[in-house]
């Protein structure tokens, strides 16, 4: 992070067109917009928020590491997750078996819950990104609703929960190992690289990047 | 604070907290991201607290009643979140008690504090500073879905171990209400708006 160096927006707002300023969203701090080069970040003087942080080539990085990352969720899903053995009895598990093990009763919710934080929600927001930034990386008029596509994903950000999965596979996985042994399968192994990638990937999202390429690529569409 | 920061409401002008494009007041939607604009949410502590009060009201039933069943050779045993972390704690798994432990009580009940505490003090000095409830209000929108770990781990237990009579982990009903009172207190952070929080 060493690389990045921050740099001030200017707040000389005569005669600043609407279009050339930018409000922070956390505080509502207003700036003029400085070109920003990738790499560079442009934080809020007030309360820090990072603003804009443009990296090179990221529709591109984005794209790739969430395709990579739908492909490993896909394996997670049908391969063995957890294989425990105890006293010669097996069990095992799969990522859908754990999702659905409030699936009787009153407990239903519950795994309807669960499938959607760990699997339908973070699956949902990589492809909404996917979709979003596909034809712009190609220098293509943006799709059909790409812009609430994109707004969605933003939304859904808090409620895409595999990263704590992961914690709670660990910590699931010491509080067993007394009474049984445990052996990670390849959905194990996925989903954990499956996380770093969906990190990855999250690394370089800048909004400010994403929303002006929406804005250039919805205005070439209409004018086309 | 050095110098004097002009706010897009001081300057007459409404901003898009999704995509920070700056607009003319009375502009309904943004004009780029398409989300609904407000210059501040009149209503957002009233939510706030609707969600605030909703999730400490599943959270009592959470901490009483059993989160997790467990069935070894037909002896039976029912732990509590509480129970639970003790359970690590003798067991010797210092490192994993104390994740367990900050997941399921402290971040819980440092959420409400501290949910409770801005929503009473915003845009008041009294207690701290306008950068310190800014930095409060960022960990608690940070730090509220890792509460979640406990129901996972649940969920986990419950798939993983069904040895029938053997040995069997059933998922009790305060897995259901803690997944509840983390939502509720997820959708009280999110319905702050922490704009207000810088206003005079
Ligand atoms: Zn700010
Ligand atoms: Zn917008």
């Amino acid at each position: 992070m060493s690389l990045m160096k921050d740099i001030d927006m200017q707040d000389d707002f005569v005669e600043v067109p609407l279009d050339r300023m930018r409000a922070c969203p956390q505080c509502d701090a207003l700036y003029h917009l400085q070109p920003v080069q990738p790499r560079e970040r442009a934080a809020c003087k007030r309360c820090g928020t990072v603003l804009i942080a443009p990296r090179a080539f990221a529709f591109t990085r984005i794209i790739a590491l969430s395709v990579a990352a739908l492909i490993l969720l896909t394996i997670a899903l049908f391969t063995p997750f957890l294989d425990l053995s105890a006293a010669g009895m097996h069990s095992n598990a799969s990522i859908w078996d754990t999702a659905m093990a409030f699936s009787d009763g009153m407990m239903a919710p519950l795994s309807i819950a669960v499938v959607a934080f760990i699997i339908v929600i973070p699956a949902l927001r990589l492809g909404l990104i996917v979709y979003t930034l596909v034809p712009l990386a190609r220098g293509r008029p943006a799709g059909i609703h790409a812009a609430g596509a994109f707004r969605l994903a933003e939304a859904l950000r808090p409620w895409s929960m595999a990263e704590i999965f992961v914690i709670g596979v660990a910590v699931a996985l010491v509080k067993i190992a007394g009474m049984a042994s445990v052996t990670p399968g390849i959905a194990f192994w996925s989903f954990c690289i499956l996380v770093i990638m969906m990190i990855w990937q999250d690394s370089f999202v800048d909004r400010e990047q994403v929303w002006s390429a929406l804005h250039r690529g919805s205005r070439t569409a209409n004018t086309a | 604070m050095s110098e004097r920061i002009l706010t897009a409401r001081e300057a007459g002008l409404v901003a898009c907290t999704r995509c920070g494009l700056v607009h003319t007041p009375r502009t309904q939607n943004c004009t780029r991201c398409g989300a609904p604009l407000v210059s501040r949410d009149r209503h957002s502590l009233q939510r706030v607290w609707a969600w605030w009060i909703a999730g400490l009201i599943v959270y009592i039933p959470a901490n009483l009643y059993p989160m997790l069943l467990t069935n070894t050779l037909g002896t039976r045993t029912r732990s509590t979140i509480l129970g639970g972390v003790v359970e690590l704690w003798a067991h010797g798994d210092l490192p994993v008690a104390l994740i367990v432990f900050a997941a399921s009580i402290v971040i819980p009940v440092g959420k409400f504090l501290a949910i409770a505490f801005l929503a009473m003090s915003i845009n008041k000095r009294r207690f701290m500073s306008v950068h310190a409830q800014h930095r409060l209000f960022e960990v608690v929108e940070f730090i509220g879905r890792w509460s979640m770990i406990d129901v996972f781990v649940v969920a986990i237990l419950a798939s993983l171990v069904q040895f029938s009579f053997v040995a069997s982990i059933n998922p009790g009903i305060a897995a259901i209400c803690f997944a509840l009172s983390v939502i509720f207190t997820m959708k009280a952070a999110l319905a702050f708006d922490p704009r207000t929080i810088w206003d005079d």
